[in-house]
């Protein structure tokens, strides 16, 4: 199934390969452009992580994506259903875990399919708990629960590990991966973090003056060694196309 | 001397006492219901003494035990004069009663329709606040003359006064839930009925909640004024025939029924918050 959201044109998915097609996005505020016809594409199945300077426009892509912002141009497609999990986890305090979960899902036995995915993400325990009382990574494990139980062909995450501490942070992207490689949708990481998108995704955008400035396949085999050579010699790349400026210091980076 | 040394980033946003701990302290206290009574029972003991001595004179203030002899004669006689208190009791509490549910309820649909649409906004707030700016015992004549002296105008009164805190209370929880919420709520598919019944409605709740145990006071304010006019039955008219007895341990009496009235609807209201705001009390612990 697909559906297309734009305020000018519509194009609906015709092939089951793609999980989004996006052309010719553009958006300003006021006189500044934060998109500027950008077009992407995404595969089904792929994960594709997307960094970029604050302001670069990432996150506007993202909220267009999941049809929050409807005040674009351009045209684009997306593969339903669409799951969204935010930089902050945005749990309903007054619902409990489980409850969270099952928020607006649709079909039988939501509290079995819910409880399915709190397992995965290793809060069984926690499913009665007030979310006030989840640590922050606990919380964004039930945000990606709550995401998962959709069953998306296309996940969006908004810099969700951004608030994380670095012990925490290596073990949400254990678990991301982990639940892709089960449920195999396409990914949509928007980040800061060079090494995040390095170590998750099959391809990695960077974004600057609205546009997608590179674009580069990442081979290397999961679970990647940091230290990979491949992987070391795209980082330094990625930084520059970043506009961070290199030095004699490059090798330390 | 003790000077308290707060690091200077925690001084703008964060309350002192979470960044020393010292808000903490209290809990560990064993008994601290109880050793609230404390300071309360002395008030008492040091006001009789005073009248027993002399110092407060009978026919200014009358000493606690006078007045706990007068309520208990009250109760147990049924005077050609005043009636039983239970019965007064019983008068004035249902006026109350039926005062506040009905202000409480016209609050809630008010303040729902003017929170949840524009339209409604434009409707009703504007006429809301304006009619809050009037001073509400000031409406009393006015309400004799158009509703007589019966317990119609009583009623009316009660139901303003608890009708204005219930609906801004309300009106600015509605407001004021997270729009990342509501964002959230689009991206999980919720039709408006549902984010309004999961989302919307719970979260004005801690603000309706607050604005309920305003209503409680402001509606007990407007019961004990409004039935100060021409009454025939209640503590109000009790108070009155005590006025022109000089009965002022009658009129105390009263007076303490009132903010019985008053503690018990307080403390039902708190039972509620503490059931139904139990997301938010769990984490203060």
């Amino acid at each position: 199934m697909s559906r297309a959201r734009t305020t000018t044109t519509a194009t609906a998915i015709a092939n089951d390969q793609v999980a989004a097609s996006v052309r010719d996005l553009s958006k300003r505020f006021g006189n500044r452009i934060v998109l500027d016809e950008l077009s992407l594409d995404i595969k089904a199945g792929e994960f594709v992580a997307m960094i970029g300077r604050s302001g670069s426009g990432k996150s506007t892509l993202l909220r267009a994506l999941a049809g929050l912002d409807r005040d674009v141009s351009g045209s684009m497609a997306v593969a339903e259903p669409v799951a969204v999990a935010f930089q902050e986890p945005r749990l309903v305090p007054w619902k409990r875990v489980i409850d969270n979960v099952t928020l607006g899902l649709r079909g039988a036995d939501p509290d079995r399919v819910a409880a399915e995915a709190l397992a995965e993400v290793e809060l069984t325990e926690r499913r009665s708990a007030w979310p006030l009382t989840l640590s922050g990574g606990e919380a964004q494990r039930v945000s990606l629960a709550r995401a998962l139980v959709r069953s998306p062909s296309l996940l969006l995450l908004d810099e969700p590990f951004s608030a994380l501490d670095a012990l925490t942070t290596i073990s949400m992207h254990r678990l991301v991966l982990r639940l892709w490689e089960t449920h195999r949708p396409a990914v949509l990481l928007v980040t800061h973090d060079v090494d995040e998108a390095l170590a998750l995704a099959d391809r990695v955008l960077v974004l600057g003056d609205g546009r997608i400035a590179y674009s580069a396949t990442v081979d290397a085999p999961r679970p990647r060694d940091r230290n990979h050579p491949d992987l070391t010699a795209l980082r330094l790349r990625l930084l520059r196309e970043l506009g961070v400026p290199m030095g004699e210091t490059d090798e330390l980076i | 001397m003790l000077v308290q040394v707060v690091p200077r980033s925690a001084t703008r946003d964060a309350p002192v006492w979470a960044e020393t701990g010292g808000g903490r302290v209290w809990q560990f206290l064993p008994g601290r219901g109880w050793l609230r009574l404390i300071s309360l029972l002395a008030v008492v003991g040091v006001w009789q003494l005073l009248s027993a001595t002399g110092v407060l004179p009978a026919t200014r203030l009358a000493s606690p035990v006078t007045i706990a002899h007068t309520a208990y004669t009250l109760v147990t006689t049924n005077s050609p004069t005043y009636g039983t208190l239970q019965a007064s009791l019983l008068v004035s509490a249902e006026r109350w009663g039926i005062g506040l549910c009905v202000g409480v309820t016209i609050a809630v649909l008010l303040a729902v329709a003017s929170g949840l649409s524009r339209i409604g906004e434009y409707a009703f707030d504007p006429v809301l606040n304006a009619a809050r700016s009037i001073p509400l015992l000031g409406l009393l004549p006015l309400f004799i003359v158009w509703f007589g002296i019966g317990d119609l105008p009583k009623i009316l009164i009660v139901v303003l006064g608890a009708l204005f805190p219930m609906y801004v209370n309300t009106f600015a929880g509605i407001r004021g839930v997270d729009p990342k919420l509501g964002e959230l709520g689009r991206v999980l598919g919720l039709s408006r009925w549902e984010l309004v019944r999961h989302v919307v409605l719970p979260g004005s709740l801690p603000s309706a909640l607050t604005g309920l145990r305003l209503s409680v006071v402001g509606s007990l304010l407007a019961l004990v004024v409004g039935e100060q006019i021409n009454a025939n039955a209640g503590l109000g008219f009790m108070i009155n025939t005590a006025e022109q007895f000089l009965a002022n341990n009658i009129i105390m009496v009263c007076l303490f029924m009132y903010a019985v009235l008053g503690l018990l609807a307080d403390g039902l209201v708190r039972l509620v918050e503490r059931r139904a705001l139990a997301w938010r009390r769990e984490f203060a612990q």
